[in-house]
């Protein structure tokens, strides 16, 4: 259970220097690469015979509490087929922009994934075709409340917190592509189209 | 005695002697009959957003059984409903949410803070989480416990009965909507910083730590 996974050599052998330190935690493998070509790794991954790392589990970061530590964003993939798991690890240097290529156009599931570690750490996914928030309302202006130094009640009074969320239109946490109706839109009844195309929910006379 | 003594006493009886001619009346005081037909037919707008809702629907399902009050039927439509119960924890998202649900409710109505969360924000005193639902709504019982057990909710139901029971129905202040402020708070602004202060284990923590 504690060994490396054969896909770290093979990884060596293709990527070369791009592929940095890798270690076994809990008998999961995990393998450090350069942030600007963590891309054509996890490409390389998914489509080479004999890895086939078709599931994309999750995508995550972590923050270190001392702060010389870089950031690292997390890719947990999995191979169906081999029943075998590979974490990728990129680390950001936290005082440049956060950014590394989007991995949407492997898995279309990275969609919500990479919206919420955005969303939770400042990561600018770029590539990605809507890089909203997506746990915190879209109006949010407090910052990034998993980073370390995010202060655990929000940096605002607990008062404007009331205010701004009481502010907020229920209706607007939802739009179209989040109902999944985006694609059905012209299969709607009229009225319901005209409905959504006014932001409502209900008619109003 | 006279015969005019007895005429008097005829007369009088008819005034006071309660009619046995159908259909038969019975005099109180309003106040009483409006409140006992209130507080037995309290009608529940189930808002449940945590573990505390499935210790609501242990409450209204068979073996203890809230239909025993008069919440015969569950209202899940704010028109037809007369206490809000908030079963769980509310995340600022759902603030906004809770206060239209309040907003369209018809008077008279009533609120319950069923649980630590939906009271004070229980263990949960972080940046998404509102610190207590009175800060949002009008809140008339607070039922504490996390989650409180069936039998603490509907002693939450009886207390608010019992609540019923003292009003009048001359008294306006008390169907009074008390409405968001033009500052967009429904309290004042100290207040909800005082109610949101931290409590118990967590007074160690200062707002930047």
């Amino acid at each position: 259970m504690s060994q490396l996974s054969s896909s770290v050599a093979a990884l060596r052998t293709a990527f070369g220097d791009a592929v940095e330190r890798a270690l076994v935690s809990c008998g999961d493998s995990i393998v450090y690469v350069r942030p600007e070509r963590v891309h054509d790794v996890l490409q390389w991954l998914k489509t080479e015979p004999g890895q086939t790392f078709d599931y994309l589990t999750d995508i995550t970061a972590v923050e270190y509490r001392d702060p010389e530590l870089l950031l690292e964003v997390v890719w947990q993939l999995r191979s169906l087929e081999r029943k075998a798991d590979l974490r990728v690890k990129a680390a950001l240097d936290k005082q440049a922009p956060l950014e590394v290529r989007s991995v949407y156009d492997l898995w279309r599931g990275a969609d919500w994934l990479e919206r919420e570690v955005f969303d939770m750490f400042g990561v600018v996914f770029t590539g990605h075709p809507d890089l909203r928030r997506i746990l915190m309302w879209e109006t949010y202006a407090e910052g990034y409340p998993l980073r370390k130094d995010f202060p655990l009640r929000g940096h605002f009074s607990r008062a404007e917190q009331t205010r701004q969320a009481l502010a907020a239109s229920p209706e607007t946490h939802y739009s179209l592509t989040e109902l999944s109706i985006a694609s059905a839109y012209h299969e709607l009844p009229k009225d319901m189209r005209e409905r959504l195309r006014r932001g409502e929910r209900g008619f109003l006379k | 005695m006279g015969l005019k003594e007895q005429e008097a006493r005829a007369e009088e009886q008819q005034f006071t002697t309660v009619s046995t001619v159908s259909p038969n009346w019975v005099t109180t005081r309003l106040d009483f009959l409006v409140n006992w037909a209130r507080k037995n037919s309290l009608w529940p707008m189930p808002f449940g957003t945590a573990c505390c809702a499935i210790e609501y629907m242990a409450t209204a399902a068979s073996r203890f059984d809230i239909a025993r009050f008069g919440m015969e039927r569950q209202s899940f439509s704010p028109r037809q409903a007369d206490v809000l119960i908030c079963a769980g924890r509310l995340p600022f998202k759902l603030a906004p949410v809770i206060r239209r649900i309040w907003d369209q409710m018809p008077q008279p109505k009533w609120s319950i803070s069923m649980g630590a969360c939906a009271s004070s924000g229980g263990i949960f005193d972080n940046y998404a989480m509102v610190q207590g639902i009175d800060t949002i709504i009008p809140v008339d019982v607070y039922v504490p416990g996390c989650p409180p057990r069936p039998e603490g909710l509907m002693y939450g139901i009886r207390l608010l009965q019992k609540k019923i029971e003292g009003e009048s129905i001359t008294d306006d202040d008390l169907r009074e909507e008390h409405l968001v402020s033009p500052s967009g708070l429904f309290l004042p602004a100290a207040r909800v910083d005082e109610l949101s202060e931290p409590f118990g284990n967590s007074v160690h923590q200062t707002r930047n730590a």
